[in-house]
């Protein structure tokens, strides 16, 4: 988000997801598509298999989609800087850049050009583990194409460079020309079904709707006017990660937490317990009694999916219409009835006859949200930015300019990752998603036929790694980091490499993220959920 | 207008556009040319002949689905002689299996015979879980055909029922290669094909192993895809097919952020099935595993259904009113007493725009601090 957001100046995918199917190159790294984003990995491999498209996987496990690549390149965890470097170095040497692109659209190529210059293919060989000529191929292969698209997820950002990595990313396309094209972009998929609504709603400590900056003295009177309310908070808030650590210390007293459980999701789990203890007063509203439900003073039961009415919006920019289908058990209520009612208790009246009516207050404070509304969303969604009810939508961001004008080249210099092997903890571990179940299972688990195509947690590891620990298929171990231990069985697996074991972080008897580290990425917060050192033994 | 690229279809004019089949012009202008192997999006093969046209000049019925048009074709789509052919092919489809439903009219001992011998299975002791939903069942109504001159075929294969989600009856199974299709050509999973080499032909997987054991990622889109019951979910096949009492709801997936457009199947309160949207985005009736079968949460017994609150370290139940007084007077005093800022909020990524709205709206508004988060931070 603040990496892209700093390139271009929007963070959000700049493509739709159809596009996928009209380039020439597509580059993924950091996500395991096939299985995190099934649909959309079905048009990587139309692309590949019907539309002659090549594709440069850049990942450290052996995944699915691997096996549709021309290169599939295995970086060591946390390197992703790098490879980025690398590949660039490579292309401005052999002079395979866009020039007129460069010219007429970006500033900061000196820059980058100084930055890039000692990640010769042989430097970035020794950090990252990738042959110098897979390097060099790949970069030629992206670089050679008319338009080339990058997808990537988590795996990039959950990293304490991830916003470094995001902008190498950024780096890249442009520097191919390959931003603002039919066919290319650059694309982070949203893990979750409305992330992207999350924060295009103000669900961010520094932003109203439309990432409109709470610092911005005429943006905060046009919002108290809107909201008719005398005066707003300039100060901006507290990140998700910075309210556990005022919690901590005891600032931060109270906590509502509307439809997240922070006690799976979280990085270092059992610091994440004391936090809660902590709280003077929690408050959780869901649909299930969650592992932070169970910790919190009062919990309100709300409406499923398929119980309301509203909006979500996907990945691509799109708003798309949720729609009621049943009525929600016992005395559930909507969310957004529920924070009605409570504003309403503390003397601040929200009347909204349904949701439509919110969004129609949405469009109303919202520039890019502007042209919105029920009537035009009956059949399809809308890409925003939409700024009139008849505007067509965006579907591809960029296009003759950059939403900041021109396009920002940042010179960006390796950092290796918080915590590297050693010889008490000799093997990396990185987390991440299956299939069959979702984020922190809460609705997945709850599905006996899921629950038999993917019953417990597991780490996967090579056989070689296997071999060298004495440990079979199927056994059960121990699986400990410098914060806390779990156990679990043994996947010996094609899609892991020797050093590195992977364990899925979706369930609760044991949780991943009891071992994974909470050293932050300075700008965006977000945890180094992808890399850390752990060591394993036999029960 | 350019005059070559026109067509006359059943005596009217038509243009279209290079690659153009026959059966996307009349589509396009509102012909309802029957099909049945055709799936969109996927490579035509014309193997069931079931969209068949008159084409003058041409001595043979050409299937419509793979005939490119052409300058000056001239179709008739609904002859007597098309008709006759379908009716043909349809016969032949619906005497290839145990197409139990209401088409068949055999004389009376061995319509008897037959329905006791396709209930054998337990799977088949009600009706074809497709009934009411089938092609070709639809077919055989629409051309009014009713197999008396075919016995019923034997049972080749017995009914694959071990994995959670999908039940294979190959007895119900036309060959039309739809799910082959749907498998390769449109998820691209590469699970399935036609087994060539036995001596009856048969849709398998690798080793012709069950799809528990093949490297089958339950997207169900073969499921989607399958005309009649040979393919069918689980659900169904325990539930039975009550088409009548259905309702269809149009909304968005839950689970990832690809926003797939689906159908709720609801009955009686209940999520009973979910089904893919097809021709719009972002997935043209594609789901994966999640969205088409991980719909169980939302009727399970474990939902909240009261607010609770913590009393004497116990979690009871309570009302609205006292929950949400407990909330506001609790919030209001550390408001009042320690500042806005000791209340942080975290939304979710789970809730829609319009709740994600209000909740900063009420953090920023009404608590009066700017610390609201979700903790997706992607
Ligand atoms: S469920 Fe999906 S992967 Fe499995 S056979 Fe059917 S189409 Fe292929
Ligand atoms: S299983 Fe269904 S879709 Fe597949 S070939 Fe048989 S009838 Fe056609
Ligand atoms: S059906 Fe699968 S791919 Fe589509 S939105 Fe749902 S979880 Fe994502």
């Amino acid at each position: 988000m603040a990496g892209l957001a700093a390139a271009f100046g929007s963070g959000a995918m700049t493509n739709p997801i159809e596009d996928l199917e009209k380039g020439e190159v597509i580059l993924i790294t950091g996500s395991n598509t096939t299985e995190n984003h099934p649909v959309l990995s079905s048009y990587i491999k139309r692309a590949v298999t019907f539309k002659g498209a090549k594709l440069i996987v850049v990942d450290p496990r052996k995944i699915p989609i691997a096996s549709f690549a021309t290169f599939w390149l295995r970086q060591n965890l946390g390197t992703d800087v790098a490879w980025l470097n690398g590949m660039m170095h490579v292309i401005i040497q052999e002079n395979l850049y866009d020039e007129d692109y460069v010219t007429s659209r970006t500033v900061g190529l000196e820059d980058l050009k100084r930055a890039v210059e000692k990640y010769t293919p042989e430097h970035v060989e020794g950090i990252t583990g990738i042959p110098k000529e897979e390097l060099i191929g790949a970069a030629r292969l992206y670089a050679g194409a008319e338009s080339a698209s990058i997808l990537y997820a988590m795996g990039i950002t959950q990293h304490i460079t991830g916003v470094d990595n995001v902008k190498s990313l950024a780096n890249l396309a442009m520097l191919c020309g390959n931003v603002g094209v039919s066919g290319g972009g650059v694309n982070p998929l949203r893990g979750q079904n409305n992330v992207q609504g999350a924060c295009d709603m103000g669900a961010l400590p520094d932003v109203y709707t439309g990432y409109q900056k709470v610092n911005d003295v005429s943006v905060r009177e046009r919002m108290a006017k809107a909201w008719q309310v005398e005066t707003l908070s300039d100060k901006t808030g507290l990140k998700a990660t910075e309210m556990m650590e005022k919690a901590h210390e005891g600032e931060l007293k109270a906590m509502y937490i509307i439809g997240e459980n922070p006690m799976l999701s979280d990085p270092d789990l059992n610091h994440a317990k004391e936090c809660f203890k902590n709280l003077e007063f929690l408050v959780v509203q869901d649909i299930f009694l969650t592992e932070t439900a169970e910790l919190a003073d009062v919990v309100l039961p709300s409406a499923s999916f398929a119980e309301k009415e509203g909006t979500f919006t996907n990945t691509e920019r799109k708003v798309q219409r949720v729609r009621k289908g049943i009525e929600p058990p016992g005395e559930a209520k909507d969310d957004w009835k529920i924070i009605c009612e409570l504003s309403g208790n503390m003397g601040y009246t929200m009347d909204y006859e349904n949701s439509q009516a919110v969004m129609e207050e949405i469009a109303e404070v919202t520039p890019s949200y502007c042209g919105i509304n029920y009537e035009r969303l009956k059949t399809e969604g809308l890409h925003w930015p939409c700024t009139g009810t008849d505007h067509p939508g965006t579907p591809c961001l960029h296009m003759d300019e950059f939403t900041c004008g021109l396009g920002v080249f940042h010179a960006i210099e390796f950092r290796p990752p918080a915590e590297v092997p050693d010889d008490e903890y000799p093997l990396y571990l990185t987390t991440g998603r299956l299939l069959y179940h979702y984020h922190c299972g809460s609705m997945t688990m709850k599905s006996p036929g899921l629950n038999e195509l993917a019953p417990e947690c597991f780490v996967e590891m090579s056989s070689k790694d296997a071999t060298e620990y004495k440990i079979g298929h199927g056994d059960r171990v121990k699986i400990a980091s410098r914060r806390g231990e779990i156990e679990a069985k043994v996947e010996v697996s094609e899609k892991a490499v020797d050093g590195t074991v992977f364990i899925p972080f979706h369930y609760a008897g044991a949780a991943a993220n009891a071992l994974t580290n909470g050293a932050l990425d300075p700008t965006a917060k977000i945890p180094e959920y992808k890399v850390c050192a752990v060591r394993i033994q036999k029960n | 207008m350019d005059s070559e690229n026109i067509i006359v279809i059943d005596g009217q004019e038509f243009t279209f556009t290079q690659e153009e089949t026959i059966l996307q012009v009349a589509q396009r202008n509102g012909f309802d040319i029957p099909t049945l192997c055709f799936l969109k999006g996927a490579i035509p093969t014309g193997a069931c002949r079931i969209c068949v046209v008159e084409v003058e000049g041409a001595t043979n019925l050409v299937a419509s689905c793979s005939t490119a048009a052409t300058p000056g074709m001239v179709v008739k789509t609904e002859t007597q002689r098309v008709v006759r052919d379908r009716r043909t092919n349809i016969e032949l489809l619906l005497a290839s299996g145990f197409h139990n439903c209401l088409v068949q009219d055999l004389d009376m001992d061995s319509w008897t015979d037959f329905q006791l011998k396709s209930m054998e299975p337990k799977e088949h002791q009600g009706l074809c879980p497709a009934y009411g939903n089938c092609v070709l069942q639809d077919l055989a109504v629409r051309y009014q055909v009713k197999l008396s001159h075919f016995a019923p075929a034997e049972t080749k294969y017995p009914i694959e029922n071990v994995n959670p989600f999908i039940v294979r009856d190959f007895s119900r199974c036309v060959l039309c290669g739809r799910c082959v299709q749907a498998c390769n050509e449109i998820q691209v999973n590469n699970v399935i094909t036609f087994d060539l080499k036995g001596a009856e032909s048969k849709i398998i997987t690798k080793g012709d192993r069950t799809l528990k054991d093949s490297n089958c990622v339950f997207c169900g889109e073969c499921v989607q895809a399958c005309p009649v019951g040979a393919l069918v979910p689980k659900d169904d096949f325990l539930e039975g097919q009550t088409p009548e009492e259905e309702n269809r709801v149009r909304t968005t997936c839950t689970y990832c952020g690809v926003g797939c457009q689906l159908y709720l199947h609801v009955k009686e309160n209940r999520v009973t099935k979910v089904t893919g949207v097809e021709d719009v985005g972002p997935n043209y009736g594609k789901l994966c595993v999640k969205g088409r079968f991980g719909y169980d949460f939302i009727n399970h017994p474990a939902r909240l259904k009261t607010p609770l609150i913590r009393e004497n370290g116990e979690l009871r139940e309570a009302s609205w009113d006292e929950a949400l007084k407990v909330v506001s007077d609790k919030f209001s005093g550390i408001k009042g007493d320690v500042g806005p800022d000791a209340i942080g909020v975290l939304s979710s990524a789970r809730i829609t725009n319009e709740e994600n709205y209000l909740a900063q709206k009420f953090t920023r508004g009404v608590i009066g601090t700017n610390s609201i988060d979700h903790c997706a931070r992607l």
